[in-house]
This record gives C-alpha cells, structure tokens and sequence, in this order.
C-alpha cells in the first residue's frame, strides 16, 4: 500500500516538474517584451503569426532562435536561396541582401518596383508542417506495417492508439454521411485530413513550436482542398439542386434567379466556414494562452505567477480537447459536404420529406 | 491585417505537402490499414457464423442424441412389457396346464378308483355268492328234511331275488 502511495506521489512529483518546466518555456516569450516595457503583449502576435526565423526566447539581449531557409522566385531570374541570418546584422539590425530586405512587419521587400517575387521562404510554419508530416509518416507507415505483416492479429501499440480512431472515422463520419456505397472514395482523404490537423493541433501546443492550424493560408488551402473534392464529385442531383432546386415556386428562379444564387453562395460559404472555424478556434486558443501568460508582465508581480500558470495549465487541457474537437468537426463537416455532393435522392420521397417537415 | 491574410508561400508549400501527404499516406498507409481492418472484420464475421453454425449443429445433434435416448427408452420398456406380458402369459398357461393335467389325473385316479371299486363289488358279489351257496348247501343239508321250512325258505328266497 505504502510503495503504492509512493509511485504515486513520485508520479504526481514528476508531472508536475514537467508542467512547471513546460510553462517556463511559455513564460520565455515574454521576457524580451518585459524587458522593452514598451508593449507587454506584443510577443503574442509575434506567436501566432508566422515567422522566417524560427525564435524560442529573448533572455537580455539575446535571441535564442534557429534561422530558416528564404527562398525566393524572382521572375526572369529564378530562384533565391538565402538564410533568415543573412538579413540581419551581428546587433540585430536589419540589413539589405542582394536588394531584398524585410520591412517593420516582417515581409520581404525590395526597393526596385520592377521586381516582381514570390515569398517561398521555409518560415516556421513551413518548418513545423515539414516536422509534422515526418512524424505522420513515420507514425502511420509503421502503423501500417504491422497490419501488412498479419491483419488478423489484435492489435498492440501505436496501432491500438489508432485503430479506435480510424474506426470511428470510418464508422461514425463517413459511413453515415456520405454512404455506404461511396464512403471508401472519401476515406483517404477524411483520414489524412483528419490527422493532419489533429497533429498540428497538439504540435502547435507544444512549448515554443508554430501556430500552423490557426494559420489562414493553411486552413484555406485545407478548406479548398474539401470544396475541389465536393466540387469534382458532385452528381447531376448535386448541380440540380444548386441551380434548379427542386419544390421552390418557379418564380424564385425566373426572372431573377434568387434560388440558385442563395445556392452558389451556400456552396462557397461551406468551405469559407471551414477555414475560418479551423483558424479561429486554434488562434484563439493561443491568444488566451498568451494573454494569461502576460497577465504575470502586465501586472508585474510575482504572485500573478501562479495563477497564470494554473488558468494557463487549465486552458492548455481545455485546447488539448479542442485540438481533437477542431480536427473532428473538420472531417466530419468535409464528410457531410461529400455525402451531400454524391446523394443520390428519388425526388418523389425527397419532396414528402420536406412535407413532413414543414408539417 | 496579417494574421487574416494568407500568405502564398505557405499555400503553396502546405498545397504541395499537403498533396504529398495524401499520396504517401493514402497509398502506403490508409490502403493496407483499411484492407487489414476489412479483412479482419470479415474473418472474425466468418468466425462468428461458424460458432453459430457449430452451435446449431451441436444443438441439432444434442436434439437426436435425446431422441435415440427417448427411443430406446421407450423400447426398453416396451420390451419389459412384453417381457411381462409373455411371463404372465406363460405362468397362466403353465397354471392351465397343471390344472388340466391335474383334472386328467383326478379323473384317472377316480375313474380307477371306480374301476377298483367295481372289481372289489364284483368280488365281494362273487364270494357273496359263493359264501351264499355254501351256506345254502349247508342249510339245504342240514333243513331240506322238513318240507315246510323248506317252502318257507324257498319263498324268502325268492323274495329276496325278486327284490334284488
């Protein structure tokens, strides 16, 4: 009993040494900011935002970050590789390389107006999806592997971490949204997207890592992605019921095609509301974070520590959740939009439903 | 303005990996898992009817082994009841046999015994008759000198044969 009590407590001794040190690393930030005094809470856009260094911590007047690759294509010159280093001097101060230089907001400009140049540096953000899709193809080949080597043996490990959520993908988003006769279509892709974002989720929740799924430019690309597929898999029924939608007076088509353009929209605003909703809820969560965090600079005062800590600590269980919740609503509404594009419905049946509705 | 704005570096590189991602992933991952998870789930299906059908089967044999069991049950006494019946059978016979042999008997014994006393009556008839003459031999030679005894004994004997 009393060598249980004490795994017990050496447990507890230990988590808590590991969120102590973890919430170290989320205070670090700040530090610099404080030391300015100017605005305490500027390192919390500086977080979320992406980045073309890839920065941990300001202690003093030292920079703990790692420079990233710049990677420019000038039109009619190519491309150009440089460092993040390159544009700054040993005293931090901005510097001009080859005639690009990076402006107060951290974009790469030139001075020559006739240069026209695509930014397609590797920023943290593209770093940290570098690192993400090596940990899911090193986690799901070697998932794979072991259902190569015997399918029918039960399964152990980091297989029977995700076997559960592969089936219920499987199970309780695709099979019911988009139908047994075309859900294996979808699969692919509902379970790539699906763990993509939840793996970036929880990375972005790491100590000092990138906020990429509270990114707009990658839910945006995440959210086209669903509205291409929904797009390129529609069925006649699908296209009929945008542009002459069934049961609606045919007035509301013709002159004015009131209907069908309320429909267009509605199959735009789907894919906005994904990239938004991705975007908003990841960035948020790591406003909050912050903002708890710089409550210890804007007060400063040593006792608001551990209460930041604790409403921090709070917000990171409740993000771990959202982390999962995000990942889910976005496979589960990209399934839905699926299903809707490849329904195939008898009209006769479709129009008593919408009776009985209304009824 | 910038956190709203997306940059295009990030489009293209999340695009591009994002693709790769789908390939590699799609390809080399979601297939063979996918495939393992079907073929399992059809396996344990398969096993699942098997028990079933095996259950069945048992249940069906246990069903004829408790019909052969109430057959030979009812064979069984079906057999002692015969048993009884031909044992009741034979000792009622036996009975009427010894009953008849019995009567055969009696009826010898007594028709022997008529025999015997018929013999013993006629012999007795014939030593009576043979004791009577003497007799009448002796009272004829001592007697016959008186005529009226001998009148008088004649008519008592032939009174008496009469009778007889």
């Amino acid at each position: 009993m009393s060598k249980y009590i004490c795994q017990q407590v050496s447990k507890g001794l230990f988590f808590s040494t590991l969120i102590i040190f973890f919430s170290f690393f989320l205070v670090l930030p700040g530090f610099g900011a404080s030391e300015e005094g100017e605005n305490k809470t500027d390192f919390i856009m500086h977080h979320v935002q992406d980045a073309h260094e890839w920065h941990f911590a300001t202690i003093g007047h030292t920079h703990i970050s790692i420079p990233l690759p710049v990677i420019l294509y000038e039109k009619g010159h190519g491309l150009h590789f440089f460092m993040s280093s390159d544009f700054v001097d040993e005293h931090h101060n901005k510097i001009e390389k080859d005639g690009f230089y990076f402006d107060d907001r951290g974009h790469l400009e030139t001075r020559d107006e006739s240069r026209v140049f695509y930014d397609i540096s590797i920023t943290k953000n593209v770093a940290s999806l570098f690192i993400s899709v090596i940990l899911l193809f090193w986690v799901f080949l070697s998932v794979a592997k072991r259902y190569k080597q015997d399918p029918l043996k039960a399964p152990k490990g980091l297989q029977s971490v995700f076997e559960p959520i592969i089936l219920f993908i499987r199970d309780d988003i695709a099979r019911p949204n988009i139908g047994e006769k075309k859900y294996k279509k979808f699969m692919p892709y509902l379970l790539s997207v699906f763990f993509f974002i939840w793996f970036n989720n929880l990375l972005g929740l790491m100590p000092g890592a990138a906020n990429l799924t509270g990114n707009i430019a990658v839910t945006m690309t995440l959210a086209l992605f669903t509205f291409v597929i929904t797009t390129f898999s529609g069925t006649k029924d699908y296209w009929q019921h945008i542009f002459n939608t069934p049961g609606v007076p045919w007035w509301l088509k013709i002159p004015v095609p009131l209907m069908p353009l309320v429909e267009f929209i509605g199959m735009l605003t789907k894919p906005f509301s994904l990239m938004v909703r991705l975007f908003a809820n990841i960035t948020a969560g790591h406003i909050i974070i912050m903002s708890l965090i710089a409550l210890i600079f804007i007060f400063e005062s040593v006792y608001m520590g551990p209460i930041s800590i604790l409403f921090g600590l709070f917000m990171n269980m409740v993000e771990l959740l959202v982390a999962f919740i995000q990942a889910f609503v976005f496979t589960l509404l990209s399934a839905i939009y699926f299903g809707l594009a490849v329904e195939e419905h008898e009209h006769e049946e479709h129009k008593e439903k919408l009776e009985e509705a209304s009824a | 303005m910038d956190l709203i704005t997306p940059a295009f570096g990030l489009i293209f590189w999340q695009t591009l990996i994002f693709l790769v991602v789908l390939f590699i992933l799609g390809k080399f991952a979601w297939k063979p898992i996918l495939g393992a998870l079907k073929t399992r789930e059809d396996s344990i299906d398969e096993a699942l009817k098997a028990a079933e059908k095996a259950r069945e089967e048992m249940a069906n044999l246990k069903a004829d082994n408790e019909k052969l069991l109430v057959e030979a049950k009812q064979e069984r006494d079906k057999m002692f009841k015969d048993a009884a019946k031909i044992a009741d059978e034979m000792k009622d016979q036996a009975k009427d046999d010894a009953k008849v042999i019995g009567d055969k008997m009696i009826d010898e014994a007594l028709a022997s015994i008529e025999n015997e006393k018929n013999e013993a009556i006629r012999q007795i008839k014939d030593q009576v008759a043979e004791l009577s003459i003497q007799i009448s031999e002796k009272l004829l030679k001592k007697n016959l000198s008186d005529d009226k005894s001998q009148q008088e004994l004649i008519k008592n004997y032939m009174k008496d044969i009469k009778l007889n």
